[in-house]
């Protein structure tokens, strides 16, 4: 029996060892400033093990060494080289600027910046000329562009490895004059950061103005501004993560997009487990690595938050457009597009979201104010047993850009203005000042009906941020949520989170419970020092009887 | 003149004290997890709430394999008996210095009151805080067959929970204090041996050899008082036998006068 006891205590030792051993192995330590990662990572090679030698020297080629005529003329030789590629192109949305994709309520429809609106520069239809500068053709000036003709396709946007490749301002995606054609094609490879972010930085008018987490400060940046893309790293390139099929790129934005497919996903590197403790894996199920990992955006430089298109118009004695900056040196007033706010180190806003979106279309009625421009569908309760999208509703760090835009309040739809032309007179608002002629003209050119009313109304659009992602060490701590005060998830009240959230009256019965604890201790032992034989307890329950010294009762005789 | 008796096993109080470090850990680290305190980090309290309460769960598995096996665990079946007398200690007798009304033995170690408290301890408040905790680790996400709508109604089970064990070990410290002297109930908790006198000693062998089968050591630390307790115990045999042979003498008066 002896010996069975004594094994039974050894054993008990040996499995609270190993329990008090395992707080060693799960200790967090101090995440080193750069350099190595001890995480896993897949479907990657680094940099340092990747063979960069291109198969073919494009400056070699005989037919690239011919002096062109115009664009059309080298994507014309590009394509008798490289046969097929212009199907892949133009099936692509970089292409088409639309997707077919279904919208909740609305079936099917064909969606992307070809006729969406959004509450920057609103949209661009009847101002092709200008927007078009960051599609990937040359020509597209208005709905008479053939989407059809490969030669219209621009491959030197993406694939000018030269860095002179520019294209010219209002001139409907054509390059300028300048640029020597012959240079640029004979050096011309996979997409670099600066083919992507001359549209993807400078959406929406300027740099980082659209998404906030894409800025041109991202080219040659520091870990703290974005560790996958800094030059004291890896310095990955765009497409490194956004992997392209048959030019098919991985990866979308909800601006745009609606149904949950095609998404580019951090897991397809870094694995569903990447962290040391499997607790923090587990907040992934809930979570997305986004809202830990880019605590901030806006880093470098600041973003717009506010556009009031309602104020502007405003031109000065002369007559002359005006130019407004704040105190940081950025845009707050352009007589041209109106009042503008602008953050740097901004807090992301937190929303629900199971990768389908919906879209305020040009043709629906504005039912809310401020008019949802596209809302992120999602909630603590879709767990993705019923909704579509098949996976559960995850936390989403987003940036919501508000605005004030015109609409027609008569028929309660949003308005399509057309702002650019080249010449005055026209009825673009960016060179004649008049949104009623500039109202008309646009829905015109759309096809659809305005009023001869316009107003302006607040809008609200989300933009689920993705880039810009923060070193390990500077990620979210858990008290930045779990958090009774003002906690980063305090907007989202639809569920319990631990260390916020706590029952009013169990709190209170609880604490009651351990006050009254505590007080009755004190009065017991009060009364055993102070009153010691003669405490009124006593008297109230035994009454007048005496006691000898051992505490007995007197017997009396 | 006192005594020492061996009272609490090498076990009981390894499951004890090991007992206390892990739950003043859980309090502490869960209490930092509600957002009440912060100690550590909201970090390390989890990774040290989780740890720890494997640990304890791993401790209980034992407790409830060594209190089967000793039949230690019929100390905590409620009684009434002397119910009544020791609230009255607790209210009175105390201040007087009168003695405890129930005397402490190896199966009855614990007064009426100890026995209610630790029974509904051991019956509600630790299942419940295991079963919400476990529940809390494992079913909060979406896992295949159970998953829990919300973590609301079980984390405010487990947080009323911690508030009842965290009165339970204020009154238990301060209970400390009302044994025969300040520290005889602590030095008996870390020793084992805890001091009585002589008459409870009797009282002790002579209902340990009535109840026979029944194990107790009544054993000394020095030889002078070993020497004591043997004489005890013989006197108490030889009570005992001169019971037995009274009782079957009665036994024989009886059958004669059956026979008759």
């Amino acid at each position: 029996m002896e010996i069975v006891r004594r094994l039974l205590i050894l054993g008990f030792v040996l499995a609270l060892s190993v329990i008090f051993f395992s707080f060693e192995e799960e200790e967090i330590e101090e995440v080193e400033p750069v350099v190595v990662k001890d995480f896993p990572i897949q479907n990657y090679v680094k940099k340092c093990d990747q063979n960069m030698i291109p198969s073919v020297d494009h400056s070699k080629f005989e037919a690239l060494k011919v002096p062109f005529e115009n664009a059309h003329q080298v994507t014309k030789t590009c394509l008798s080289c490289h046969t097929e590629r212009d199907k892949e192109v133009m099936a692509t949305s970089h292409w088409k600027w639309q997707r077919e994709e279904e919208l909740e309520g609305k079936g099917v429809v064909a969606l992307g910046k070809k006729n969406i609106l959004n509450n920057f520069c609103i949209g661009v239809s009847a101002s092709e000329g200008t927007c078009t500068r960051c599609h990937i053709g040359y020509g597209w000036a208005d709905k008479s562009f053939d989407f059809n003709e490969p030669t219209n396709i621009d491959c030197l946007v993406c694939h000018d490895n030269s860095g002179t490749y520019k294209k010219e301002k209002g001139a409907a995606g054509y390059p300028k004059e300048s640029v020597d054609l012959n240079y640029v094609a004979q050096n011309v490879g996979a997409p670099t950061k600066e083919n992507c972010g001359i549209c993807h930085f400078w959406g929406g008018g300027g740099n980082n103005v659209k998404h906030g987490d894409l800025d041109k400060a991202m080219l040659d940046c520091k870990p703290e501004i974005d560790v996958h893309m800094t030059t004291e790293g890896e310095d990955m390139s765009c497409v490194d993560c956004h992997v392209t099929e048959k030019h098919q790129m991985a990866g979308k934005v909800y601006a745009l997009s609606s149904e949950n497919k095609d998404r580019m996903e951090c897991e397809y590197c870094h694995t569903d487990a990447p962290h040391k403790q499997s607790i923090l894996d587990e907040h992934n199920i809930r979570i997305a690595c986004q809202t830990c990992h880019i605590p901030v955006y806006a880093k470098a430089n600041a973003t717009k938050m506010i556009w009031d298109w309602s104020t502007a118009g405003a031109l000065d004695e002369e007559g002359k457009t005006k130019i407004e900056h704040d105190a940081y040196g950025n845009h707050n007033y352009l007589s041209i597009k109106g009042n503008f706010v602008y953050d740097d180190n901004v807090i992301p806003e937190y929303f629900w979201f199971n990768g389908i979106a919906n879209h305020q279309l040009i043709t629906d009625k504005i039912d809310t104010i401020p008019v949802q421009m596209n809302t992120l569908d999602g909630s603590y309760r879709d767990k993705g047993l019923i909704q579509k999208s098949k996976q559960p509703s995850k936390i989403w760090p987003v940036k919501v850009h508000r605005g004030k835009q015109p609409y027609d309040p008569v028929n309660m739809t949003m308005i399509q203005p057309k702002l650019w032309d080249k010449e005055a007179g026209q009825g673009a608002y960016w060179v004649d000042f008049d949104w009623g002629v500039a109202s008309e003209k646009g829905m015109a050119y759309i096809d659809l009906p305005y009023s001869g009313e316009y107003d302006f109304v607040e809008t609200e659009m989300y933009w689920p941020l993705n880039h810009q992602v923060a070193p390990a060490n500077q990620s979210l701590k858990c008290i930045d949520c779990h958090s009774r005060k003002d906690g980063r998830l305090a907007g989202l009240t639809d569920f319990y989170l631990p260390g916020r959230d706590y029952s009013v009256p169990v709190e209170a019965a609880g604490i009651l419970f351990v006050l009254v604890s505590i007080f009755g201790i004190m009065l017991h032992a009060g009364c055993r020092i102070l009153y010691n034989k003669s405490c009124f307890f006593q008297k109230l329950i035994d009454g007048d009887k005496k006691y000898d010294d051992k505490g007995l009762p007197v017997q009396e005789v | 003149m006192t005594t020492k008796v061996y009272l609490y096993k090498r076990f009981e109080r390894f499951w004890h004290w090991s007992q206390t470090l892990l739950i003043f850990t859980l309090v502490f680290t869960g209490f930092e997890i509600h957002g009440v305190s912060s100690f550590m980090g909201y970090e390390n309290a989890v990774i040290w709430h989780n740890n720890s309460a494997w640990a304890f769960i791993i401790l209980i598995i034992f407790a409830i394999f060594w209190h089967l096996t000793t039949d230690e665990w019929k100390n905590y079946i409620p009684t009434a008996r002397n119910f009544k007398a020791q609230v009255n200690y607790y209210l009175t007798g105390i201040f007087r210095h009168a003695p405890h009304p129930t005397r402490k033995r190896s199966l009855s170690k614990l007064n009426p009151l100890q026995r209610l408290v630790y029974f509904f301890l051991k019956i509600l408040l630790i299942p419940l805080m295991v079963v919400t905790g476990l529940l809390y680790m494992y079913f909060h996400y979406p896992v295949k067959g159970i998953e829990l709508d919300s973590l609301k109604y079980l984390a405010i089970l487990h947080t009323l929970g911690a508030y009842f064990l965290l009165s339970f070990i204020i009154i238990h410290l301060y209970l400390i204090t009302t044994g025969r002297t300040l520290t005889s109930n602590l030095k008996a908790m870390i020793t084992g041996w805890e001091e009585m006198d002589e008459e409870e000693i009797k009282e002790i062998v002579v209902e340990a050899v009535d109840g026979a089968g029944v194990k107790i050591k009544p054993v000394h630390e020095d030889k002078k008082s070993r020497e004591e307790v043997k004489e005890l115990l013989v006197d108490a045999l030889k009570e005992s036998e001169n019971k037995v042979k009274e009782e079957e003498m009665e036994g024989q008066k009886k059958l004669k006068h059956k026979k008759k």
